[in-house]
Parts: C-alpha cells; sequence; structure tokens
C-alpha cells in the first residue's frame, strides 16, 4: 500500500507529538536523576552536568544491590517455575486423552476468573504457617501455576502435528522423552514469549512483597522504591529518580528486545 | 523382512459400532501390500492398528511369528512414513534422520555412517545440515523415506506417503519406492486412497470400504474380474461402466438399461434366482461398429461429451439413467450431439447380482488387450 | 491363543494416570493458593477473627450487613466504579488510537511501537513514584504547566475533588503499554487482502476503519476490554504510593480497603467480606462480558 505525502506528514507528526507524551514521564524521570536539589527547583528540563551522584548515593543508602539481586532471583525463579509447571500440564491436556480432561482444563481457566486479591489473606497466613515470610520460596512458589500460562502453550502445543508423537512413538521415545526433546525445542517461541511474560509481571510486582517481606533478607526493588520514596518525600528527588531508573532499565530492556515476540506471542495466546 | 498376520481384526471406538471388522489377510515377507479405498473407509485406522498407534478392540495381529497386539509401537519392528512426513522441525536432516537410532542408543559414529549412507541413496547428501522448512516437499517427502530406511526395519507402513506432491514428482516417487522396496527387500504395508498408485505399486492390493474388505489380490485380478460393483468403478479410469439389467431366459437376451437386448450366446444363461443384475463393461471394451457389422449388433448412442486426450478418446452418454464412457484409442472426431453406432462383446461383459452384489459373470474375452511378452519375439 | 487381547484396566488408564502425574504441580499449587484460600474467605467472611486470622465468633451475614450500611465501604465502592468508568473507556481508545497510528508501515515505525509499548515495562511502583512527582504542587510539572498559562494551581493528589481523577491519569498511563500490545497484535492479524478489495472498491479510511478494522478487531478489543476491568478493579499499587487510600477515603479502592482492613487494621473478617464482593464483582464483570460482548463479536 502506498501513502500519500501528506498523509504521511500528518501521520508522523501524530507518531511524534504522541511518543513524545508517552515518554515524557520517563524522560524527564531520567533527567531528574542527574539533577541537584536546587536545579530541581528550578524546574529545568535538563540537568547542568550528566553527574552520577544521585546513583551513588541511592546505592549508599538502601541496599540496592541485595533488592536487585532479590527481585532477579525471584523473577528468575518464578518464570523457569512458570514454564515448568504449565508446560506439564499443557502437554498432559495436549497429548494424553483421558476421561475429563475438558473439565479439568475449566477448572483450570476458572482461577483466571479468582481475583489473586481475593485470595491473600488466607495465603499469607499459608505462607506464614509453612514459615516463609522473608523467604524466596513465599515469593515464588505460589505463582508457579499459571493458567494463563497453561492456555498460552496448550494453544501452541495444539499446532503441533499428533504425527509428530507417533513418529517419537515408533522411534520408541518416552513420553517424557517427547516433551523434553521434541515438544520444548519446538515450542521455543511460545516458551520465550511465556518466559518474558513471567519475567515482567514477577519483577513488577508489588503486593505480595509488600505483605511478605518484613525485613531487607529478600525484598524486592519494588518495596526499596516505596521506602526510598517514602524516606525522602519532597528532599532529594534526584536521588530517587535515580533509583526508579535503576529500576526500570531491566524490564525495559527486556520489553525492547522481547516487544515483538511478547506482542505476537500474548495476542495469539488471547485469541485462538 | 516379516510376515503380518491379521486375524478377524475389528476396530470401534467407545463401544460404538465397528468401524473395520473381519479383517482376515496375510501379508508376506517382501511383499509390497497395498491398502486402498475412498476415504474414511479404515484403511489408515488399520495401518495405526498394525503401527501400535490404535488399540485393536478385537482379533489378532501378528508380526512375524508374535502377536503383536499389546506390543508397543517401538516393539514391533517397524518404521512409518507419515502423510505429513511428520518431520522434527528444530532438527537437522541428519539429525531426522538419525533421530531413531539416537533413541536406540546406537553408537555416534554408526548412526552417522547409516544416515550418510541412506542420504547418498536418496540424493540428500547436500541437505543434510538444512532444516526441515529450507526443503521443498519432494525433499522433505525424501527426507521421511530415509528415515524410514535408516532403521532396517524389515517393515515399513506408509499412510499416503505422495499425496502432497504434485504429479510429476508423484509419478517418479511411485517408481523410486517401489526400487527402494524391491532393493531392501522390506515388507511394505502402503495406503493410499489414489487407484493409480495401487494399480501401479501394489504385489497385492487390497480394497476396502466402510471398513470392510471388498477384495485382495493382484492389481490386474482385481481389475480384470472386480468382486462386486464397487471395486469395479473404484479401480481403473474411467470406471467400469454400470447398469442395470435382466436376464431373459426365453429369448435368451440380456436387457441392459432398459434399452439394450444384448442377445446371448446359446451356452450362455444367468438362470440366477433373482433375474435382477447388474451388468458392467469397461470403456475399452465399447468397441466402434464397423461397416461390416451386422445391424442387429449396433448399438447407437448419443455422444454428450467429448473428450480427447491425443492418444485416446473419451466420450460419454446415457444410458439408463447412467452416464456411461466410452475409450477408444486413437483420435476421433466426434462431436457433442452425434448419433455413433457401437459393438458390444457379451464375452467383456462382467454381470453382478444385484441384491449382493457378488459377481456371477468374468469377463472371458477381454478384447485384445491381454498380451503375452512371446508377442514380441 | 487369546484372540480377544482385552487390555486391562491399569492399561487401559494409563494415560488418565500419566496425564495427572503431568497435572500434579499445577493441581497441587492451584489446590493451595486458588482453591483453598478462596473457600477459606468466603468462610472467614461469616467470622469474626482473631489477629491471627482464626475464626473466633460466627456471626453469619452481619459482616455483610456491616459493610453495606458503612458509609466508609460505600464510599470506598462508589471511588472503584468511578476509578473503573474513568480508567477502561479511555484507555482503551487511546491505546486503540496508538496502535492504529503504529500499524502503518512507514519507515521507523518499530521505534514508535516500542516507546507506545514501553509503559508495560515500568512497574506500577516506579510509575507511581513518578507521578508523584509529576502530580507535586510545588515542583511538578503539571502545575508548572499551569502557572505559565496562568491559571490557577490544583492540589492533584490532596484535593479529594481531584484525587481520583489524578490517580486514574497516571493508571491509564501505566496501561496504555499492555493494551497496545495487544489491539496492536490484533490489528496485524487482519488480512491484508480485506484492505485490497476494500480499496479497490473505492472505500475511504474511516469506512474501512468502520466496516473493517473494528470488526475483525472486536475478538482483541473484547479480550482487552474484560482484562482491562478486571486490572482496573485490582489496582493497588498506584493507591499505596500516591495517595495511601485519601484526601479522605476518596481513593480507598476496593483492594486497598482490603488491604487495610486485613493488614493494618487486622479485621479479618469484614476483610474477607469485602474480598468476596471483589469476588462476586469480578464474576459478574466476567460473566457479562461474555453473555454480551460474545454476540457483538465477530469471529472468523
Amino acid at each position: 500500500m502506498t501513502i500519500s505525502l501528506p498523509k504521511k506528514i500528518w501521520i508522523y507528526f501524530l507518531l511524534t507529538v504522541t511518543s513524545l507524551l508517552v515518554f515524557f514521564p520517563v524522560l524527564y524521570a531520567f533527567m531528574i536523576s542527574f539533577m541537584t536539589g536546587p536545579e530541581i527547583l528550578q524546574g529545568k528540563f535538563f540537568p547542568q552536568s550528566f553527574s552520577l551522584d544521585n546513583y551513588f548515593k541511592v546505592f549508599d543508602r538502601l541496599p540496592l544491590v541485595k533488592y536487585l539481586v532479590n527481585s532477579f532471583v525471584v523473577s528468575v525463579g518464578v518464570m523457569f517455575g512458570q514454564l515448568l509447571v504449565c508446560s506439564l500440564a499443557a502437554y498432559a491436556f495436549v497429548f494424553m486423552p483421558f476421561k475429563g480432561r475438558d473439565f479439568i482444563f475449566f477448572v483450570f481457566i476458572s482461577t483466571m476468573m479468582i481475583p489473586w486479591e481475593a485470595t491473600m489473606i488466607p495465603n499469607f497466613f499459608t505462607i506464614q504457617k509453612l514459615d516463609w515470610l522473608n523467604t524466596y520460596q513465599g515469593l515464588t512458589i505460589p505463582f508457579f501455576a499459571l493458567a494463563f500460562g497453561t492456555f498460552l502453550l496448550r494453544q501452541h502445543f495444539k499446532t503441533i502435528p499428533k504425527e509428530l508423537h507417533e513418529a517419537s512413538q515408533i522411534a520408541g521415545l518416552s513420553r517424557f522423552a517427547f516433551f523434553w526433546r521434541v515438544i520444548l525445542p519446538v515450542s521455543k517461541t511460545s516458551l520465550v514469549t511465556l518466559g518474558a511474560y513471567g519475567f515482567l509481571t514477577t519483577w513488577n510486582m508489588y503486593l505480595w512483597p509488600l505483605l511478605i517481606t518484613t525485613n531487607s533478607s529478600v525484598r524486592t526493588v519494588q518495596i526499596g522504591l516505596k521506602q526510598l520514596q517514602s524516606q525522602e518525600m519532597s528532599t532529594d528527588w534526584g536521588v530517587v529518580m535515580a533509583g526508579v531508573i535503576v529500576v526500570i532499565i531491566p524490564t525495559l530492556l527486556l520489553l525492547f528486545l522481547g516487544q515483538k515476540q511478547l506482542q505476537k506471542g500474548l495476542s495469539q495466546g488471547a485469541l485462538k | 523382512m516379516k510376515r503380518v498376520e491379521l486375524i478377524d481384526l475389528s476396530k470401534s471406538y467407545d463401544k460404538q459400532i465397528d468401524v473395520i471388522s473381519g479383517i482376515n489377510v496375510t501379508i508376506e515377507p517382501g511383499e509390497f501390500f497395498v491398502l486402498v479405498g475412498p476415504s474414511g473407509c479404515g484403511k489408515s485406522t488399520m495401518l495405526r492398528m498394525i503401527a501400535g498407534l490404535e488399540e485393536i478392540t478385537s482379533g489378532t495381529l501378528k508380526i512375524g511369528d508374535k502377536v503383536a497386539n499389546g506390543l508397543p509401537p517401538n516393539k514391533r519392528e517397524l518404521s512409518m512414513v507419515f502423510q505429513n512426513y511428520a518431520l522434527y522441525p528444530h532438527l537437522t536432516v541428519q539429525q531426522n534422520i538419525a533421530f531413531g537410532l539416537d533413541v536406540k542408543k546406537v553408537k555416534k559414529p554408526v548412526q552417522q555412517k547409516r544416515a550418510e549412507d541412506v542420504a547418498e541413496m536418496l540424493g540428500l547428501t547436500e541437505f543434510l545440515q538444512r532444516k526441515p522448512r529450507e526443503l521443498s516437499g519432494g525433499q522433505r517427502q525424501r527426507v521421511a523415506l530415509a528415515r524410514a530406511i535408516v532403521s532396517e526395519s524389515p517393515i515399513c507402513l506408509m499412510d499416503e506417503p505422495l499425496s502432497n506432491l504434485d504429479a510429476k514428482l508423484r509419478a517418479h516417487m511411485r517408481m523410486e519406492i517401489r526400487r527402494i522396496q524391491r532393493t531392501l527387500g522390506i515388507t511394505m504395508i502402503y495406503v493410499t486412497h489414489d487407484q493409480v498408485e495401487a494399480m501401479t505399486m501394489g504385489d497385492r492390493i487390497m480394497i476396502l470400504h466402510e471398513g470392510k474388505i471388498q477384495q485382495v489380490g493382484k492389481p490386474i485380478d482385481i481389475y480384470n474380474n472386480p468382486a462386486n460393483p464397487f471395486v469395479a468403478t473404484f479401480i481403473g479410469s474411467p470406471p467400469m461402466n454400470l447398469a442395470s439389467a435382466k436376464n431373459d431366459s426365453v429369448s435368451s437376451t440380456l436387457l441392459i438399461g432398459d434399452t439394450w437386448h444384448l442377445a446371448l450366446p446359446a451356452n450362455e444363461n444367468y438362470s440366477h434366482p433373482s433375474s435382477e443384475l447388474i451388468a458392467g463393461i469397461r470403456p475399452e471394451h465399447l468397441r466402434p461398429a464397423t461397416k461390416d457389422t451386422p445391424e442387429a449388433d449396433k448399438f447407437y448412442v448419443e455422444v454428450t461429451n467429448v473428450e480427447v486426450l491425443g492418444n485416446e478418446t473419451v466420450f460419454s452418454f446415457e444410458l439408463g439413467g447412467n452416464e456411461w464412457m466410452a475409450k477408444w484409442s486413437g483420435q476421433w472426431h466426434i462431436d457433442s450431439g452425434d448419433r455413433i453406432p457401437i459393438l458390444i462383446d457379451t464375452g467383456s461383459l462382467c454381470i453382478f447380482e444385484a441384491d449382493t452384489g457378488e459377481l456371477i459373470k468374468k469377463p472371458t474375452d477381454l478384447g485384445n488387450f491381454v498380451f503375452g511378452k512371446e508377442v514380441l519375439l | 491363543m487369546n484372540t480377544h487381547v482385552k487390555p486391562g484396566i491399569w492399561r487401559r488408564t494409563g494415560n488418565a494416570r500419566t496425564a495427572f502425574l503431568y497435572l500434579l504441580p499445577s493441581v497441587i499449587l492451584f489446590s493451595v493458593f486458588v482453591f483453598y484460600p478462596m473457600f477459606r474467605t468466603i468462610y472467614l467472611s461469616f467470622f469474626l477473627t482473631n489477629q491471627n486470622g482464626e475464626a473466633a465468633l460466627h456471626v453469619g451475614f452481619e459482616n455483610f450487613a456491616y459493610l453495606l450500611e458503612s458509609s466508609a465501604f460505600l464510599n470506598s465502592m462508589k471511588a472503584t466504579v468511578l476509578f473503573v468508568l474513568y480508567t477502561v473507556p479511555i484507555g482503551i481508545i487511546i491505546a486503540l488510537f496508538f496502535a492504529l497510528l503504529a500499524n502503518e508501515k512507514l519507515k521507523g515505525i518499530g521505534f514508535f511501537r516500542t516507546v507506545y509499548s514501553s509503559t508495560m515495562g515500568i512497574s506500577v511502583a516506579a510509575s507511581s513514584v513518578i507521578w508523584l512527582f509529576l502530580f507535586h504542587p510545588s515542583v511538578g510539572v503539571f502545575n508548572r504547566v499551569l502557572s505559565v498559562l496562568n491559571f490557577p494551581q490544583i492540589q492533584w493528589l490532596l484535593d479529594p475533588e481531584w484525587a481520583l481523577i489524578s490517580v486514574s491519569i497516571s493508571t491509564i498511563w501505566m496501561n496504555t503499554g499492555f493494551s497496545f500490545l495487544i489491539l496492536l497484535g490484533g490489528l496485524q492479524n487482519i488480512d491484508e487482502h480485506l484492505y485490497e478489495s476494500s480499496r479497490i472498491d473505492g472505500a475511504g479510511y474511516f469506512y474501512r476503519l468502520r466496516r473493517i478494522t473494528i470488526p475483525m478487531l472486536s475478538p482483541t478489543l473484547f479480550f482487552i476490554i474484560t482484562i482491562s476491568l478486571i486490572n482496573a478493579f485490582q489496582s493497588f499499587g498506584q493507591i499505596d504510593i500516591l495517595t495511601k487510600g485519601g484526601p479522605s477515603q476518596s481513593t480507598n479502592l476496593i483492594v486497598y480497603s482490603i488491604y487495610r482492613e486485613a493488614f493494618i487494621n487486622y479485621q479479618f473478617g469484614t476483610a474477607s467480606a469485602q474480598a468476596v464482593i471483589l469476588f462476586i464483582i469480578i464474576l459478574i464483570v466476567t460473566i457479562l462480558q461474555f453473555k454480551f460482548g460474545e454476540r457483538k463479536v465477530h469471529y472468523q
């Protein structure tokens, strides 16, 4: 399709203006993170110099490295946990016909309708009873089973021809070996999508870590931000924004790299 | 090289009616055996039962001398080629070919040697490092064949392996598969819906319809002596012409399609309890009447459609509500609407019993269509 | 020789047994962290509880009766509904607008797509901290712009009239990234030939938008509306950081209210009753969506 020149200019204009609006808060936060207190009060947009003072300060005031490591461990843990648990379930749903399969699948899907916040009170006490407060397992294991993830992978597994399964049966591959050596490698794209989604949502999780971390041992960066913000109210915004930038960089990078993949994967999982 | 024996085999799903029943057949070692039938006749189900991919509802399956009913697929010592080839998309051609060997823990150098040998045999050597999606349909088909051959299983099952190829390639692969099967001497069980494949490839063919065996035999015997009207129309192109017929024993004539009175030779009389018959004749046995033909033997037909194929001419006409076709060799200048005289030899007629479909008269005179090699000398 | 080899029950249930093994991790986790707590929440909603969240006194529906008479809870419900109405329709319209723009095949479009989807990579906590600054009464951008234009200053987060609107604005910004990504995916799934044939028929841009794009996009729109509604009802982080439910309860959304009731006031019984109400609301939203949405949706 060819687009006429005036129309092209008009579209570029709209794209530029709206992009600037959308990205302004992040860009501004980035600029602030290099500013000194007086500069912020003057209301400038560009800092006088890109000095890293605020960054040094934020690492000084908070155990930010520890928080980053915690967030990373928790996010990677949930990512792999979800991939494993969901792909096992999806594999059973697609490649093992058994009585009541549709019903069990329906039960799985119905968990999507239960808002996680409606169950957080008993969950909190479960974690407390298991003595999992302030532990990595308390932050990760409750999120391993994911109806959306199972659904997404099931949709992809269904597109794998059943003859592949039959051919490997004739070759003498066991069920698990088929899963491990054929299904998982063939579904790499869906696994990457789900993995990125899992990492992103876990990294950004707020309420659950707020509830079950009471000290800095396994506390994640998101709670660190809250801490920072409530410590620094109206005094040192430069330091706070430096913290914000540090926290959003890993997920922004992940999103920039995997934007196309996520978009395809999520919209397919949602609709097919 | 193993025998495969099917004894009273049947298959039903969820205790419903049988989709396949009463299958009794022995496939001899080294034989090329073709299962042919229209879609939904149960031929693929039968193959999958032999492979162990479908459970056998009742009856016995013997592979070699062993009962194989409960054996898992990999214990049956067979290989299989699927219609969509079932290549592993994430593996290279080499890895695809060697996959079964790898599962069986064959040593790596041996795997590689055998994969390369087979690849060479099928002309795949230069593609060994490619992924299946980088190959053409014909090349993928060869990889699937290679995967079956490399296992050195005594039995090979093929489920419509050529149906995703274009016509030219298909004709070529027919010969190639036949050649490989002969060279290796494996027992081949081949499923197809294409009667041309069945006729050209099979040592013996089995025609299935609605889950029941219609006929088993050598292709040419089936062509000449179809066991029932279904087989008669399924095998051969254009199909055998059929029309209802009545036997008049008094005047010793056969009334075909309520229009044609065909005088029967004195020694032929179908004094069957039922006089309701079906008469059939192959298109090539409807011959042009010549000037010397006595007027009484001529049948005039009104041509409804003509196809000139270069070396032969096929035209159709209507008889007793059925469309009949005649096939004459050479190019004939006939137009739709022409009335032309044709000739029927009673000898080349097939007569079936109308109720049971049973063949009661085989064609005795096959015209000038059967030749021995001695003619050439 | 046995010609009728009937596989035993052990073999016939082979699939079910293996499948169960593969499903077991999910089944256990769902049971422990979804189904059990759901029933436990319903159970607790009929009790007064002690500090450890254990049922102490059965009160039947009194928790619910109390909530429905409590002006604080009714206010929280009203704030939640208003919040959903402010954020969902506008958020989706903006995301759809971005997706339509970003679906044009132009040079450098990938850059714009990345920018539009960027907010998906920014956590609620980080976004809220940034917006907290933007809304700041003296150093925030909004009030600076207002003062440049000679408009009166607004106490964005501190004024009960404005707080919910301010929170909604920041929430719309946070959610556009995800909605945009899903809608763009939906737009790209539309068959190009449909547009080509309509161009041959001479249809203009808005005609094509109305007659092809929106109908073909309807399953995606349907999906994103449902997800956005559910997400909006579940908002928490922005409230905790931006307003803490204030000023004068004007932004005390339901999840924040549950959180406060349970983990600050230790009233687990009434908190559970609120959680049950949240559950019922989301259930109704989903059912209504499917009942009315499904009919108008064009599936291929």
